[in-house]
């Protein structure tokens, strides 16, 4: 159990921040993070992108038989995400009833609980998205 | 290049098969196979395979098959590519023989999967996705392709019914298949009122897990009348790799290496999709059926559903799919079914489908796909006329 601290801890600029990156050569902007910009197979170091953790719903479902250690949530609602820069990211939305999720619908990051592996396991945090706040 | 060709088939029924572990389901094919090829001995095996690691705790197949199978001390290795392991191995058994390397070759495809159940299973099936970025989020195989389809229905406006006919026909020839693990026609209202496994698939659109094994042996064209009169023709072996997640993808509700490798398939084979008798594609869920009919070649981009609609999908029908079943009602072992697509194919273009056969099959194709779309191996097969 141990070793899979740095698994997850090696992801945390992109878990708890949406730290993407940008190619500099073709300006694609990338979430998640990679090696070769899958545009322009540039192989040039990647500078990091800030993503503003905006977007809207691309597709979404809920899921009702979760594998391993997800059970205490279910059932939840995974979902893409079109964020406004551009890529589509998997996550699952919160604070939101399943039923009112709709395809278009805005929403934001959060940072919440990913996933529990029982009482001395590792609890692993990260982003979500829920509605963004309308501002009238 | 040497022309390579199928001279012995053979599997087990697909079903729950609580007495026979992966050993003994991967013996009772390969056995049949090579009964039906006649042959005693072989230069190579190649294993297709997913999940025998995760769910019967035992990696290293390609030597314990051989031995199990009286085959010790041949060359054997196990091949890996998620739901498409059994088409992988057949292409790395064609390689083998087209290249001149080995000429009799054996490729297997077998999954123990119910010597483990629920959660377990549902997570070793979800490691054909992207660890980090998708299965982390609690995703699994069924929410990904629910999401293809939630965004499916939405851009071409369909409902979860003008899906219904890719199910109901695969039924409907599983019934005329004895080693279907569901034999009973099912009817449209059957498919309405099935209930959701993750909104918009229901329990109807999903293709069942199960055991099975499936074994083809391959040879030179050449030498192939030496074994048998009923020789079938590779006339095209191609593999395409997209990106593992779906997020990643160009557009997510394009199968771009079904594209890919359909493409190369018929240029290796010098045909198009109109002269294809039948088709046995990866219907794991019904909107991969329409995925895959419109990235191939045989409908137009979000008309997939509409041959199902018309009847054209059906054994009479402009291109008749999954013949024998499909992985809907033969079922859907997964590092198995690529290899039983291509058993059935055999059985079609030898006339030896039964209550299922296509009239006059010369042609026909086989694709298998791995993960949500990330690995795609298409072949065409073709009977030859000794």
């Amino acid at each position: 159990m141990t070793t899979e601290i740095a698994r997850h801890w090696r992801l945390k600029s992109q878990r708890y921040r949406l730290v993407g990156e940008v190619c500099p050569k073709c300006n694609n902007k990338m979430f998640p993070p990679r090696d070769v910009c899958p545009e322009c197979a540039d192989h040039s170091p990647q500078p990091a992108y800030q993503f503003s953790g905006r977007g809207e719903v691309y597709s979404y479902t809920t899921v009702h038989n979760p594998p391993e250690g997800y059970q205490e949530m279910a059932p939840y609602t995974v979902a893409l995400i079109k964020l406004e820069e551009g890529p589509l990211v998997t996550a699952q939305l919160t604070d939101v009833a399943n039923e009112d999720v709709k395809i278009g619908l805005p929403v934001e990051m959060v940072t919440r609980k990913l996933k529990t592996q029982g009482e001395e396991g590792l609890i692993v945090y990260g982003y979500k998205f829920r509605p963004q706040f309308t501002t009238a | 290049m040497r022309d390579v060709s199928i001279i012995g088939i053979g599997q087990t029924p697909v079903g729950e098969h609580w007495d026979r572990s992966l050993r003994h389901l991967a013996y009772d094919a390969l056995a049949a196979a090579m009964k039906d090829a006649n042959i005693e001995w072989a230069d190579a095996l190649y294993v297709g395979n997913m999940l025998s690691g995760e769910i019967s705790g035992q990696a290293h197949l390609g030597p314990l098959i051989a031995d199990f199978a009286g085959l010790r001390g041949i060359e054997a290795v196990k091949v890996e590519a998620a739901c498409a392991s059994a088409a992988a191995a057949l292409r790395q058994a064609y390689i083998g023989v087209a290249s001149g390397l080995q000429d009799i070759v054996i490729a297997l495809g077998v999954e123990k999967m119910t010597d483990d159940v629920g959660s377990q299973l549902t997570a070793g099936l979800a490691s054909a996705a992207d660890a980090d970025y998708e299965v982390i989020h609690g995703i699994t195989f069924v929410a990904l392709n629910a999401l293809i389809m939630q965004r499916y229905m939405y851009q071409y406006q369909l409902k979860r019914e003008d899906f219904a006919g890719f199910a109901i026909n695969a039924h409907a020839n599983g019934a005329g298949n004895p080693n279907a693990m569901f034999q009973q026609p099912i009817r449209k209202e059957d498919f309405i009122r099935s209930h959701m496994v993750a909104d918009p698939i229901g329990l109807l659109d999903a293709s069942p897990m199960a055991d099975g094994a499936a074994a083809v042996i391959l040879c030179p064209t050449e030498q192939a009348r030496d074994f048998t009169e009923n020789a079938i023709r590779i006339k095209a072996s191609a593999v395409a790799t997209d990106s593992l997640s779906v997020h990643d993808r160009r557009d997510p509700l394009w199968l771009q290496a079904a594209e890919d490798s359909a493409r190369k398939a018929y240029r290796q084979a010098g045909v198009g999709p109109q002269d294809i008798d039948f088709f046995e594609l990866h219907d794991a869920f019904t909107v991969m059926s329409a995925l895959s009919l419109e990235a191939s070649g045989f409908a137009e981009r979000g008309k997939g559903t509409w041959l199902a609609r018309d009847g054209e999908i059906c054994l009479e029908g402009r291109i008749p799919i999954t013949t024998r079943g499909g992985l809907k009602a033969r079922g859907h072992p997964v590092g198995a079914t690529g290899l039983y697509q291509v058993v059935e194919a055999v059985q079609q273009l030898r006339g030896e489908a039964g209550p299922n056969q296509v009239a006059n099959a010369r042609l026909g194709m086989t694709q298998n796909i791995g993960g949500s779309g990330a690995t795609i191996i298409t072949h065409i097969f073709e009977r030859l006329d000794l």
